[in-house]
């Protein structure tokens, strides 16, 4: 049997910690995703240029320095924040920039890029005259979004969706390095405590490949949805 | 009783692609129950000076005046544009328009097309918009396809179930942009039979189209565009039965 000498409990919560993590972040890179492609879309100067800065930026750095650079930064802003507010309105408040929230923001930040580009492309496949149609029949542009583009435009969306999912879940174990005990940071530190690293390895292993598999069934499900009445491709 | 407001009026409309003036200046006025075909060889700009009618096409200047309310316009750096999309909203959900390619909504059931505007748009009780939608579907002969995707359906059927949807607003005109030229030989008579119908109830209708034959038998009205300008106009009898113009005698002649 496998023996994690005490570690499972903190193995488990680790789990826990990952997944919601990685569930977190997707939210925000879906919503900073199509806010992307929409801007890049946009014919507004500015927003389109915003968004080639932040999709340059974010894809051209390493995401471990955009972490680092995140969480340290972040705190340094936090505490100049909370300094101005105690100078100027004796405001005394200490807002402790937490790790989670770092983690979320960063990896949903990075990924928000990728989903951008996959939105963009997505969006662009979906047929000009599907659009007019809606427009013709007196929908608002909200309206034109929600029931035709944005229906249509995910059955091109989910192969690269499904893709930048399964390298966010992995990215989640970069957290450690900003003290975050996600579940490969506590088997990095029992199986240097133990010198057994297989024993705690091999299972996060496993784990990875169970949420990848439960997350593929999922977008199997999620593709045959999408691609009702375009013809069984 | 009172005056109607005339149900479509279009005044001197411009456009313009770059550098070519595609419509330049032309005017329209369907009372009710009109039936107006606009015919003219491809280029002529009879499917953009439809598409300016419900502002699928922005047009550079002229004015647009539905049910008596006349749409406003600004000019921005990007060109002349509506002041008020609400306004242009409400506008087009009077407007029915048939497409050349159908458009019928594709991640959607025919049923689900037809009932899709008059629940969101018109806020019409779903219930209420199924039983339109199911007589709508018997008038057009598509009752048995009502659960069908677009994609499983002829271009016959496509175009059919496209008119079903236009009729469900219960539009004040209806724009029909070449709605047969899609289609297979064999198609093209039973949508020119369900337009024909239409026309003999008295909808009011802004037909472009290539079929003469439609042109002659069931317009109130044909307007012939050459090059962005209106060449000839008037009654059927007198401008496919005499044409005047050199060109529109060119138009009509046989082509072998």
């Amino acid at each position: 049997m496998l023996d994690l000498q005490g570690y499972g409990p903190r193995l488990i919560e680790g789990a826990g910690v990952t997944l919601q993590l990685a569930v977190l972040s997707l939210i925000l890179a879906i919503v900073l995703g199509l806010l992307t492609a929409t801007a890049k879309m946009s014919r507004n100067w500015l927003l389109h240029r915003t968004a080639t800065v932040y999709t340059t930026v974010i894809r051209g750095v390493p995401d471990l320095v955009l972490m680092m650079l995140l969480f340290f930064g972040g705190q340094i802003g936090v505490n100049a924040i909370s300094d101005m507010l105690y100078d100027n309105y004796n405001i005394d408040i200490y807002i402790n920039f937490n790790a989670f929230a770092a983690g979320v923001i960063t990896i949903g930040f990075i990924f928000g890029a990728y989903m951008g580009e996959t939105f963009r492309g997505a969006f662009m496949a979906v047929d000009n005259g599907q659009i007019e149609a809606g427009k013709a029949y007196g929908m608002s542009s909200a309206l034109v979004f929600r029931r035709i583009r944005f229906p249509q435009m995910m059955r091109h969306a989910l192969p690269g969706l499904s893709n930048n999912w399964m390298v966010l879940l992995k990215t989640t174990a970069l957290v450690s390095v900003i003290g975050l005990t996600d579940m490969v940071r506590v088997a990095a530190e029992a199986s240097r405590a133990t010198h057994e690293p297989f024993v705690f390895l091999l299972p996060v292993a496993a784990v990875y490949l169970l949420i990848a598999s439960v997350s593929e069934w999922i977008f199997v499900r999620l593709q045959k949805r999408y691609d009702i009445g375009f013809g069984g491709q | 009783m009172a005056n109607k407001p005339t149900p479509l009026e279009v005044r001197n409309i411009k456009k313009r692609f770059g550098d070519t003036e595609v419509l330049k200046g032309l005017s329209l006025e369907a009372q009710k129950g009109d039936v107006i075909t606009l015919i003219g060889a491809s280029g002529s700009g009879k499917s953009t000076f439809l598409r300016c009618m419900n502002l699928l096409e922005q047009p550079d200047d002229g004015d647009l005046i539905v049910h008596g309310e006349p749409i406003r316009f600004k000019v921005t750096k990007h060109g002349r544009e509506p002041a008020d999309w609400k306004q242009v909203v409400q506008m087009r959900a009077k407007l029915s328009m048939v497409f050349q390619s159908f458009n019928l909504w594709a991640h959607m059931t025919l049923l689900e097309n037809i009932i899709e505007a008059p629940i969101h748009v018109l806020g019409k009780p779903k219930k209420e918009a199924i039983e339109h939608a199911h007589a709508l579907l018997e008038r057009v002969g598509l009752s048995a396809r009502a659960n069908a995707y677009p994609a499983q359906m002829s271009g016959g059927q496509q175009q059919r179930g496209a008119i079903a949807r236009a009729l469900a607003m219960d539009p004040e005109v209806m724009l029909f942009d070449e709605p047969t030229s899609a289609l297979d030989p064999e198609l093209v008579g039973d949508v020119l039979k369900v337009m024909r119908d239409l026309a003999d109830e008295g909808r009011t209708m802004v037909v472009v189209t290539h079929e003469m034959s439609f042109a002659r038998d069931v317009s109130s009205k044909v307007i012939y565009l050459h090059q962005g300008l209106v060449e000839e106009a008037g009654a059927p009898a007198e401008v496919l039965g005499n044409p005047q113009s050199p060109r529109l005698k060119q138009f009509l002649a046989p082509k072998y």
